[in-house]
């Protein structure tokens, strides 16, 4: 541990009303900390700006996961592991149960959130493809009020988000309407288990025949901010599958995102990769409008 | 032939139960009354000289204990074949983890701020990173040129082949920095007084090694230093030497404080300040007739060994034997070099250059294979060295092996001829392609030439009050089994049982000095001594009247209890003898480079993802003759974790340098591979014995870490048809190979003079 405990103060609020309190009475002075699976990192690497914490780990309104008639709402605390042993997420949500599959390791299932997923805001997480191609919502809270926004579009920038500095992600809505879509995910991580993305795409899609009736795609790793590729999505809509359809896609897929060389991965393997997977989607996409 | 009853059957560890309920004692366990916490400060740049060092006001810098160059009793050095690396830098600096300053302080907390309030200004010197920079010469910064070591081995006149070779096949090879990543880090915790001297404690591999260091560092004569091995949460060769300078760091901050202090890196510190494997350079020019026998040959063997000297030259030597592989060569010649640069000084690890040259030497004899138009098998088929051939340093084949017999077998049982078809069918199409490969290699077992001649390593066996048996030797266990293994020779030899047996905690107060615990020498030469030290007490039993030449394990004991009550004490020793017939020259590089050899043949099949350009492993299979397997579950476990690191080495461990400094010291950022990423390890055993090893043992330990990377990468080449010369290969590495292919639109020309 390169940090010294001395230095750092944490509480424990028992509501969610009381930490939402706190938040308000000293905006943007205290971290909330939940499972603790990115924020302890940076603590054990002594990089940890953040002097107060603030522990939303316990608070019960948080961890709910409630199966409404037509979403289903996650409570920003569900970890990992709750959300890989939900049955309706399971079927329904599969790209998401997959990503809760693909993070970190088992310990780090029983401890991460889904909040903290997302408010940690890494290109790289590999939960954010899956609720960006779901459509998911978010409903924020603050003493001031809830609000529900669109996830696409909450990260304004590398690791900035739209949650304002008394605000906490209350939960996260997904809307039951995929039943029928053909869904792919992928991790393209280091190693088969324990690896951070260099590439992660969560992409699911509807044909008529061999007519792309509606497509999402989502990627992350590759720009500032998990990504979804509305110009490519735009271009297939509409469109018959075919090698030429496949091949512009994969390079409108490379032009829309902004890939960088890292202590992971280069560039131009991200933008390849990247046109690949969108390639390997389209096929199954294909495939099941031939089945 | 065997009669053995505990030798070849898998006993318990002797440490394994203390390990798995907790209860051993690692050296972070320990605490001491008084004790301190320490840490190091380090350079932050790659060379330079030291200009000023300033203690920023914002720590209470009385609370502190603060130890530079200036409190060194003794000589500023690690002590250890050359004096060239200081202790603490006191004024140039050479790498940029180089430590120069150290602090303790009663609370660890309090540590990381304190060092990071230490500022040091220097004079930065221009610094270089590869070893083609090195070898330029433009910047010298080691010796008058840049160069550790050099070693030249000849064997015939390799200048008279070139006129009659039908083929003439050059290759370069190269290999990356591997870190160890034993599961514990490294630590020291350090205690002085006056009268009695020092002790350490900690996690480490050779307790005579930081005994030498500690007495030059310190000044003090050897009853002084006192070093003991706590249980060591693995090594792989990354404690050989690095646990001397922490030792050293731990024992002036005890002599200048008066108080015990401990030192126990981070991960993020352990992995950017302590030794990796060398990265390496293998250029191949060779010559070969029409049917495909090697004529003669050029090698030439690079190694980094970063900024100072350390365990280079030794490396180098192994490095250089094994890089002709197991092939007769009628004339060769290796010029073999290791260069400085300013990184941390490389170190061992598991081979300790073997695996560097091997893997050159066999991607090599695929190249060869395909310009002469062979199979993989039956170039190698035609190579292999025969019983009464010599080696590349002349030393004669003298043990009956068969590697043909060893190929065959490795074939059938990985089915490679029916997979080679398959592959050749099913990767028409489909974004998934397949491969199968083949490395053969052989390991030498013990120190190198005249190394345990050097050693000259003495083991002691005692009997005890209690009527049981101890064994006392510096051999430590780290993981691999040496405590079992060892119990298990004392145990046969005396026709105990094996519980009757135990092993000394390695304490340099107590042990004689059986030489380091590295090369794969522990079971077969040590346990060579043990079995001869425990017959000693035998014979003394014998002799004394009290036992017979058949006894049962009651008996010996009440002879024993009787013999120790009379005499006082029951002790048996036993030294290294070399064997006559052994010649080696020192001067020529000639000779019997080792006692004896084991051998293998390894096939790996791969499957490369065209989506991702990422490799799996899907089938493992590892065939060797070492001798007599003396606890088939250990060896097995040996051959699995060599092969599972030598995996890594192949495809996933990539040290990540910026100006000399590892950037990815992180086990998020360095990759090595998962259970979940490693294939079936299906390990196979020939057993021809050893005349010179304990029961027939002869080494194991850094012989699987020789073949998967060669094996799979070729395997790679052969589901691809793109030929990869260079590791660790990556994902990226295979895509831009892939890339540069397809735009230039035909295979590369292979460079066949002839």
């Amino acid at each position: 541990m390169r940090s010294d405990p001395k230095d750092y103060e944490l509480v424990a609020p028992g509501s969610l009303q009381a930490a939402v309190g706190l938040l308000a009475r000293s905006p943007g002075e205290w971290l909330p900390i939940a499972g603790g699976t990115d924020v302890m990192v940076q603590y054990a690497a002594g990089k940890l700006p953040s002097r107060k914490l603030v522990s939303i780990w316990n608070l019960a309104e948080l961890r709910s996961i409630e199966v409404l008639a037509n979403e289903i709402r996650l409570g920003a605390g569900c970890t990992y592991t709750n959300i890989r042993e939900h049955g309706v997420i399971g079927r329904e949500f599969p790209m998401l149960s997959s990503a809760a599959r693909w993070t970190g390791g088992i310990a780090n299932q029983n401890r991460g959130t889904l909040g903290g997923n997302i408010v940690n805001a890494s290109p790289a997480a590999d939960s954010l493809p899956a609720l960006l191609a779901y459509d998911a919502e978010l409903i924020l809270i603050s003493v001031r009020g809830e609000r529900r926004l669109p996830y696409a579009g909450f990260h304004a920038g590398y690791k900035k988000t739209k949650l304002a500095p008394d605000e906490l992600i209350r939960a996260v809505c997904l809307p039951r309407r995929f039943s029928g879509y053909v869904c792919h995910a992928r991790k393209v991580g280091s190693r088969n288990a324990q690896a951070i993305s260099k590439v992660c795409m969560a992409a699911l899609g509807r044909v008529a025949g061999q007519t792309v009736e509606d497509v999402h795609i989502a990627v992350g790793s590759v720009a500032p901010v998990p990504l979804r590729l509305s110009e490519t999505e735009l271009m297939l809509r509409g469109k018959v599958i075919n090698e030429s359809l496949v091949s512009a896609a994969k390079k409108m897929a490379v032009a829309e995102i902004r890939p960088i060389d890292d202590i992971r991965s280069t560039a131009k393997y991200r933008a390849a990769v990247t046109g690949n997977l969108v390639a390997e989607f389209l096929n199954l996409l294909s495939a099941d409008g031939k089945a | 032939m065997n009669h053995e009853r505990i030798v070849g059957t898998a006993v318990p560890r002797k440490e394994g139960r203390e390990k798995v309920t907790g209860k051993a004692v690692y050296v972070d366990d320990m605490v001491l009354p008084g004790m301190l916490y320490g840490a190091t400060v380090r350079s932050q740049i790659p060379r330079g000289r030291i200009k000023k060092i300033t203690f920023e006001t914002s720590v209470a810098w009385s609370e502190f204990v603060i130890v530079s160059a200036k409190d060194i009793p003794g000589k500023n050095c690690i002590a250890l074949i050359g004096d060239d690396q200081p202790c603490l830098a006191s004024d140039s600096i050479n790498h940029p983890e180089e430590p120069v300053l150290l602090l303790a302080h009663p609370d660890r907390h309090a540590l990381r701020k304190a060092v990071d309030a230490v500022s040091i200004e220097y004079n930065p010197l221009p610094a270089i990173f590869t070893m083609e920079e090195s070898e330029r010469g433009s910047e010298i910064v080691w010796g008058t040129d840049n160069v550790f070591k050099t070693y030249l081995i000849q064997k015939g006149n390799v200048d008279d082949v070139w006129s009659r070779a039908d083929y003439i096949i050059e290759g370069e090879y190269s290999t990356g920095a591997q870190e160890q990543l034993y599961i514990e880090n490294n630590g020291m915790v350090a205690a002085y007084d006056a009268k009695q001297g020092i002790t350490v404690w900690g996690s480490l591999q050779c307790p005579y090694y930081v005994h030498k260091a500690l007495m030059a560092l310190c000044d003090l004569p050897a009853e002084k230093v006192r070093v003991v091995q706590m249980e060591t949460g693995g090594a792989f060769g990354g404690k050989e030497d690095y646990p001397s300078m922490i030792a050293g760091h731990a024992a002036l901050l005890a002599m200048k404080s008066g108080k015990p202090v401990k030192i126990v890196y981070d991960r993020a510190e352990d992995m950017a300040a302590t030794t990796k494997r060398h990265p390496s350079r293998t250029r191949h020019r060779t010559a070969l007739s029409r049917d495909g026998k090697i004529l003669g040959g050029e090698i030439e063997f690079t190694i980094d060994g970063g900024a100072y000297a350390t365990l280079s030259s030794v490396v180098l030597s192994r490095g250089a034997i094994h890089a002709g592989g197991p092939y007769y060569w009628p004339s060769v010649r290796i010029r073999a070099k290791a260069v400085a640069t300013n990184a941390p000084p490389h170190g061992a690890f598991r081979g300790f250059g073997g695996p560097q040259s091997i893997f050159a030497m066999e991607r090599h004899m695929d190249r060869i294979a395909q310009v002469v138009g062979l199979s993989p098998v039956e170039i190698r088929r035609r190579n292999f060295l025969q019983p009464g051939q010599t080696t590349t340093t002349e030393q004669v084949v003298r043990e009956l092996i068969d590697l043909g017999k060893l190929l065959d077998r490795a074939i059938s049982v990985s089915e490679y001829q029916t997979k080679k078809q398959e592959f050749a069918i099913e990767n028409g199409t489909g974004a998934t392609k397949k491969g199968i490969g083949i490395a053969a290699f052989l390991h030498g077992a013990g120190f190198t030439g005249s190394g345990e001649r050097y050693l000259s390593s003495v083991v002691g066996v005692e009997g005890c009050a209690d009527g049981g048996v101890r064994i006392l030797v510096s051999s430590t266990e780290f993981g691999q089994g040496t405590k079992t293994v060892l119990c298990q020779i004392a145990a046969e030899a005396l026709g105990l049982r094996y519980e009757d047996v135990t092993i000394a905690q390695p304490d340099t107060t107590e042990v004689p000095n059986s030489g380091p615990t590295v090369a794969s020498r522990t079971v077969m030469v040590v346990g060579k001594l043990v079995e001869s030290a425990a017959r000693g007490i035998h014979q003394t039993l014998k002799l004394s009247g009290m036992l017979g030449d058949s006894y049962s394990a009651e008996e010996f004991r009440a002879a024993c209890q009787a013999y120790v009550a009379g005499h006082g004490q029951l002790r048996s020793w036993a030294q290294y003898d070399p064997p006559p017939d052994v010649f080696w020259d020192d001067e020529k590089y000639r000779g019997e480079a080792y006692a004896a050899y084991s051998w293998a043949v390894y096939i790996a099949e791969v499957s490369v993802d065209l989506t991702t350009y990422s490799v799996s492993v899907n089938d493992f299979v590892a065939l060797q003759e070492v001798g007599r397997v003396l606890h088939p579950v250990l060896a097995i476990g040996q051959i699995v974790g060599g092969v599972a690191q030598g995996i890594g080495f192949a495809l996933f461990e990539k040290v990540i340098w910026q100006q000399g400094r590892m950037q990815n010291n992180q086990m998020t950022n360095y990759i090595m591979p998962t259970s979940s990423d490693l294939p079936p390890i299906r390990v196979f055993f020939e057993e021809l014995g050893n005349v010179h090893g304990a029961f027939g043992a002869k080494g194991i330990g850094e012989l699987p870490m020789d073949g998967p990377a060669p094996a799979i990468v070729n395997a790679i080449e052969d589901a691809l048809g793109v030929r990869f010369d260079s590791i660790p290969l990556m994902p990226e590495d295979i895509y831009d190979a892939i890339t540069a292919r397809s735009l230039r639109g035909e295979d590369e020309v292979a460079s066949v003079i002839r």
